[in-house]
């Protein structure tokens, strides 16, 4: 689609209007001030359905500016239909510089994935966030989880964690692992794998959390503290990969496991797309890469 | 004569000038002792300064009491806040969402804005306050979060209480109120996180 200025002038730009992004703005300042504790904030209908990351989608339009380059990614991936559809919305409604590339990105939209390149100071991470509570499913009751927040009432969450020791022999929570922000607040990094929980801590980039449908905001200034629950004798420990990804070779990222036929066959590879292809256009080769680049264009 | 103050004065392009100025203040907010300039500026009633009335029209609207100091509330400003963002006035103290403090004026004790409950912390004050210069003041030292390890401002004008008000601030974390630091057009933030210290010479 080609956005030219006439096209525009139908709406406000980055589709809220005025007040909206003040409200939003306002929330924004107190979560940050505040790091970890979810602000409420008066979430607005948008024209796709919740769950499709909403929340992060009013944050990245009430920040969103003329000179800033955007980047949606969906579980790691630039193009699929979440990321896709998110990157022509704000193409169309800001006319704004979209990019697959981290490194260009001055907003990186993300649906549960940090991506694998260390992210800088001046780039600002939006995460789309599903449920912003982490004490939800162990305490139904908003009135009681707020208490809970306020009091530092967290024993709860560490009675689940030695639940999960008790039956498991090991933390089974392997995404949405409850960190704890400076020491006060416990947060859901949002369902992004336990693998990116170290990224957040003490990141360079600032992480704004948007949730629409639950109608909170909540962030992670840079260079904050952020833990991620666990016992002396069961120390926080991120998922390992017993192999490389299957195109660029690359260790100690985040594969995705792709069932290839009906008869066991898999490959595992970068969720991280951008920085899979970054890899492979530098030379890089795994076991299954079929054709060079050359050969592939 | 009166009214052209009221009247004008406001970002000649409101859209993207709030955007710029919120992304002054979003940076500035999350990395506490950093020093941005408001590229947009606003042309508010004297004796409020340009920056500080960036702010104000950025964020400030009728969902938000904002308070004045007498000087202010004095001058044409109560107008202009009402006709470009439509905020209330107010004058009780923990009922503003926003106060508003020119430069050489008296700073009034955090403790007597709305610092939020403990369940609800961000429903607290932001004090915008005017300083005569970033520069020359009495070195302060920052740390907490948004800081890799310490910064360190030097802003003029502030009162000798400065430290020990900010002090019992961060005592009540997570309430409390929040700082925008504003000389000319440049701004600085001090969210209530930030733990603030004079600096041994």
């Amino acid at each position: 689609m080609n956005a030219v200025p006439s096209e525009l002038a139908t709406y406000n730009f980055a589709y809220l209007d005025e007040q909206t992004k003040r409200m939003i703005r306002r929330t924004i300042l107190k979560a940050i001030a505040i790091p970890g504790y979810q602000v409420p904030f008066a979430s607005r209908e948008m024209p796709m359905p919740y769950g499709w990351g909403t929340g992060g989608v009013q944050v990245t339009a009430a920040i969103l500016g003329p000179e800033d380059v955007l980047k949606v990614i969906d579980q790691g991936a630039d193009d699929t239909t979440n990321a896709v559809s998110i990157r022509a919305f704000f193409q169309k409604v800001a006319n704004v510089a979209v990019t697959t590339k981290t490194r260009e990105a001055t907003i990186i939209q993300t649906r549960h994935r940090i991506p694998e390149e260390k992210l800088t100071a001046g780039q600002t991470l939006v995460y789309q966030v599903p449920i912003p509570e982490p004490l939800r499913f162990l305490e139904p009751r908003e009135t009681e989880t707020r208490k809970m927040h306020a009091l530092e009432e967290y024993g709860l969450m560490h009675v689940k964690l030695y639940e999960d020791i008790a039956r498991n022999g090991h933390i089974a929570t392997t995404y949405s692992y409850p960190v704890k922000v400076e020491g006060r607040y416990v947060m859901s990094p949002s369902p992004t794998p336990k693998f990116d929980n170290p990224k957040m801590h003490m990141s360079e980039a600032l992480q704004l959390f948007g949730a629409g449908r639950e109608k909170r905001i909540y962030a992670l200034p840079p260079f904050t503290d952020v833990v991620s629950l666990d016992f002396e004798d069961h120390p926080f420990e991120v998922q390992k990969f017993e192999r490389p990804c299957a195109l660029c070779g690359a260790e100690n990222v985040y594969l995705d496991e792709v069932v290839l036929d009906d008869r066991g066959g898999r490959m595992f590879v970068c969720s991280d797309t951008d920085h899979c292809e970054d890899r492979r256009d530098h030379g890089h080769c795994g076991t299954m890469l079929a054709y060079g680049k050359a050969a592939a264009e | 004569m009166a009214d052209t103050q009221i009247f004008s004065g406001a970002f000649a392009e409101p859209v993207l000038a709030a955007q710029s100025v919120f992304r002054t203040v979003m940076d500035c907010m999350a990395r506490p002792g950093t020093i941005g300039t408001i590229a947009a500026t606003a042309r508010p009633p004297q004796p409020l300064g340009v920056a500080a009335g960036a702010v104000a029209l950025t964020l400030c609207d009728h969902d938000t009491p904002v308070w004045l100091t007498p000087q202010l509330a004095r001058s044409k400003l109560p107008g202009w806040l009402s006709f470009h963002t439509g905020a209330p006035i107010t004058g009780e103290k923990h009922e503003a969402r926003f106060a508003f403090v020119e430069k050489e004026a008296v700073l009034p004790g955090f403790a007597l804005f709305s610092p939020g409950t403990q369940e609800y912390p961000d429903r607290s004050a932001t004090l915008v306050v005017e300083v005569d210069s970033f520069e020359d003041g009495r070195p302060l030292k920052l740390s907490g979060p948004g800081i890799r390890d310490e910064a360190v401002i030097a802003p003029q004008g502030l009162p000798d209480t400065f430290v020990a008000l900010a002090e019992a601030n961060r005592a009540m974390f997570p309430r409390g109120v929040d700082l925008i630091l504003v000389a000319g057009d440049r701004v600085l933030c001090l969210p209530r996180t930030t733990v603030i210290k004079n600096r041994e010479a």
